[in-house]
C-alpha cells in the first residue's frame, strides 16, 4: 500500500509548463529526505516521461506513489498509443516533430533513458486507448 | 574549476547566480540535445549550449547541474532567467562558439564528462 500519493495533470503541447510535474515531484522527494542520487534518477526519468506525454500524447497524468521500499512513478496518457513498442524502445528511433527537436528533444533517447534510470521499468500501450509507463526506484 | 574562472576565461556576462561564482564544477558537457544531457551528465557539471528555451533550465534542474553557459551570444528571455534563479543555477553568456568556449575550458584543465 502506498503511504504517499500525488497526481499531476500534464497537457498536450503545453511546452511552457512541461517539466512542472517533475519539478514538483523532485521537491516532494527532497522534503522527504530521500537520498540525492535516487532523487536525481527519479527526476530525470519522470521528466523524460513528462516530455513524452506533452509531445506525443493527447495529455495524461503523472503519479508519484511512495511506500516503505520504493518510489513508483506512473505516466498514463489518453492516447494515441504506441503501435510498435519494441521499435519505440530502440535508441535513436523517434516520431517527434521538428519543433520538438528544436527544443532539444525527440532524439529517440527518452524511453531508453527512463529504462536506464529505473530499477524496474514497464511500458504498456494500446493503440486508440493510451500508453502507461511504470517505473520503480528502490529506496 | 571555479565558476568564476570559467567566467574570466570566456569573458562571459553573468545573467544570474552571481552569488555562486565561488562554487566548483568538476566537468563540462556541450550539447544542444537535452536528452543527451539527461543521459550522460554527472553532478557538478557546467553545460555549454546554444539552446535558450526553458526546457534547458528544467533539464539542468533534474540533472543537478550548477551552471549553464549560453554560447554564440544566444541571449535567453527573462522567463528562463527567472526559472534559473528559482533553482540556484548560474547562467552566463559568451560570444564564443561552442567549439571555442569548450577549447578554452579544456585547455585550462576542465575535463569533459566521461560517457
Amino acid at each position: 500500500m502506498s503511504l504517499i500519493q500525488y497526481h499531476f495533470n500534464v497537457e498536450k503541447d503545453d511546452f511552457d509548463r512541461a517539466g512542472e510535474a517533475s519539478s514538483n515531484i523532485k521537491k516532494i522527494l527532497r522534503q522527504l529526505g530521500i537520498d540525492a542520487a535516487i532523487i536525481r534518477k527519479v527526476a530525470i526519468s519522470t521528466y523524460e516521461a513528462e516530455i513524452n506525454v506533452v509531445i506525443h500524447s493527447l495529455g495524461g497524468v503523472i503519479s508519484l506513489e511512495i511506500d516503505t521500499s520504493s518510489i513508483k512513478i506512473t505516466a498514463k496518457d489518453r492516447g494515441p498509443g504506441i503501435a510498435n513498442i519494441e521499435l519505440a524502445m530502440q535508441a535513436g528511433y523517434s516520431t517527434a516533430s521538428d519543433k520538438v527537436r528544436e527544443m532539444g528533444f525527440g532524439a529517440g533517447m527518452g524511453l531508453p533513458n527512463m529504462e536506464k534510470c529505473a530499477d524496474k521499468f514497464e511500458v504498456e500501450s494500446v493503440v486508440g486507448i493510451g500508453t502507461t509507463i511504470t517505473m520503480h526506484m528502490y529506496i | 574549476m571555479k565558476i568564476n574562472e570559467i567566467k574570466e576565461l570566456l569573458c562571459a556576462e553573468i545573467l544570474c547566480g552571481g552569488e555562486f561564482l565561488s562554487n566548483e564544477v568538476n566537468y563540462a558537457f556541450g550539447s544542444d540535445l537535452m536528452s543527451d544531457v539527461l543521459a550522460y551528465v554527472k553532478e557538478k557539471t557546467v553545460l555549454l549550449t546554444g539552446l535558450t528555451n526553458t526546457q534547458v533550465i528544467r533539464t539542468a534542474e533534474m540533472a543537478d547541474l550548477n551552471a549553464i553557459i549560453f554560447v554564440r551570444g544566444k541571449r535567453p528571455d527573462q522567463d528562463l532567467v527567472k526559472l534559473a534563479m528559482e533553482n540556484n543555477i548560474v547562467l552566463m553568456l559568451t560570444t564564443d562558439t561552442m567549439y571555442t568556449a569548450s577549447g578554452k575550458l579544456y585547455s585550462n584543465g576542465l575535463e569533459g564528462t566521461k560517457i
